[in-house]
């Protein structure tokens, strides 16, 4: 792992923390979160398990050490603009399969976004 | 156990004021370019060839970041035009924050071109919108060819990739044509300019600038 990927791991999880602060003060007072659920696209530019392991350390003995963290992850998804067709981009071959359009567009798989909180009650 | 529904970007902020910026940018008419390759790759160097080579009266200004020095401020301020070192004190990427506290002190009316030349990094600074119309990234002949697949998602959110120090290509044992098919596999239209630092494809890297820079003048060319 290298230094400077889980750097940018961390300022993730800081931004994922600070965003939840603002929710948390439009809840009733001492609302508690139980879990956050992030949505990162194959594309975002994250690592997975970096962003699982700077999770933890910026929880830990802090207010959100309770909070758990399930991940969806994106795969990147293409639409040909000549037969409509929706498809998985595996191993990066974005022709169409079905027609063989080469230049097809790119729908999902940059996501990079917290999906939904779970209130602890 | 109840759920509330978010459905926001986790970089929420940067986003924000990405989208402040390029407002302005587009009030203003400044081309803005993001650089981003791996350290050592030739960004410094190619901005060096680049500025050396144009008009002094043209406005245009430089933010260069580093995680440390201003080695490279000092390099490209020596061609006149306006440069500053972006000190990101351990950060592997410049965000929508820095480059407006750095861009604070010159007055936008002033500036037609603005090139911000990222930390040397292929994968932090993807995921970071600077407000910028063009990502740019560089990848040089003394790197793997597979590097666009290693690192697909600045690949395929960048405008133009840069093949620079082809003037070393005899000498290394590096195939320009998987490179390049490599990132069309990634990002079927991404541009393709080849350029060394004796001066191979500059030219055509100028022609791509001056284009985008006429765009943008007439207001043709607004960034999403």
């Amino acid at each position: 792992m290298q230094p400077g990927v889980l750097m940018h791991e961390l300022s993730i999880v800081s931004s994922v923390l600070d965003q939840l602060d603002e929710i948390r003060k439009q809840q009733p007072a001492g609302t508690r979160f139980s879990k956050v659920g992030l949505r990162v696209g194959e594309l975002a530019g994250v690592d997975i398990d970096c962003l699982r392991f700077g999770f933890e350390c910026v929880v830990k003995e802090t207010a959100w050490e309770q909070l758990a963290l399930e991940i969806e992850e994106v795969p990147r998804r293409q639409r040909c603009p000549a037969c409509g067709e929706e498809f998985r981009a595996e191993n990066w071959a974005t022709a169409c399969p079905k027609c063989g359009e080469e230049s097809t567009e790119l729908i999902a798989g940059e996501e990079l976004q917290i999906a939904f909180v779970e209130v602890d009650e | 156990m109840s759920q509330i529904l978010v459905e926001k970007k986790v970089l929420n902020e940067n986003q924000k004021l990405a989208s402040e910026l390029r407002e302005k940018f587009r009030e203003h008419r400044i081309l803005v370019v993001n650089i981003i390759s791996s350290p050592g790759s030739g960004k410094t160097t190619l901005l060096e060839r680049t500025l050396e080579r144009l008009d002094k009266s043209r406005r245009i200004v430089v933010l260069t970041g580093d995680l440390q020095t201003e080695n490279d401020a000092k390099r490209l301020a020596q061609w006149g035009f306006p440069v500053k070192q972006i000190i990101t004190g351990g950060t592997c990427h410049l965000d929508a924050r820095m480059i407006e506290k750095h861009l604070a002190e010159w007055p936008l009316e002033t500036i037609d071109l603005l090139i911000i030349e990222n930390v040397g990094n292929l994968v932090c600074p993807s995921s970071y919108d600077l407000g910028e119309h063009f990502k740019i990234v560089m990848l040089s002949v003394t790197e793997g060819e597979d590097k666009p697949l290693k690192y697909p998602s600045i690949f395929v959110k960048s405008e133009l990739m840069i093949l620079s120090k082809v003037d070393l290509l005899p000498y290394v044992p590096f195939s320009a044509e998987l490179a390049k098919k490599n990132a069309r596999s990634v990002h079927p239209g991404i541009e393709i300019i080849e350029t060394s630092s004796k001066g191979d494809g500059l030219a055509a890297w100028m022609e791509w600038l001056d284009a985008k820079l006429a765009a943008v003048k007439r207001g043709e060319l607004v960034s999403a």
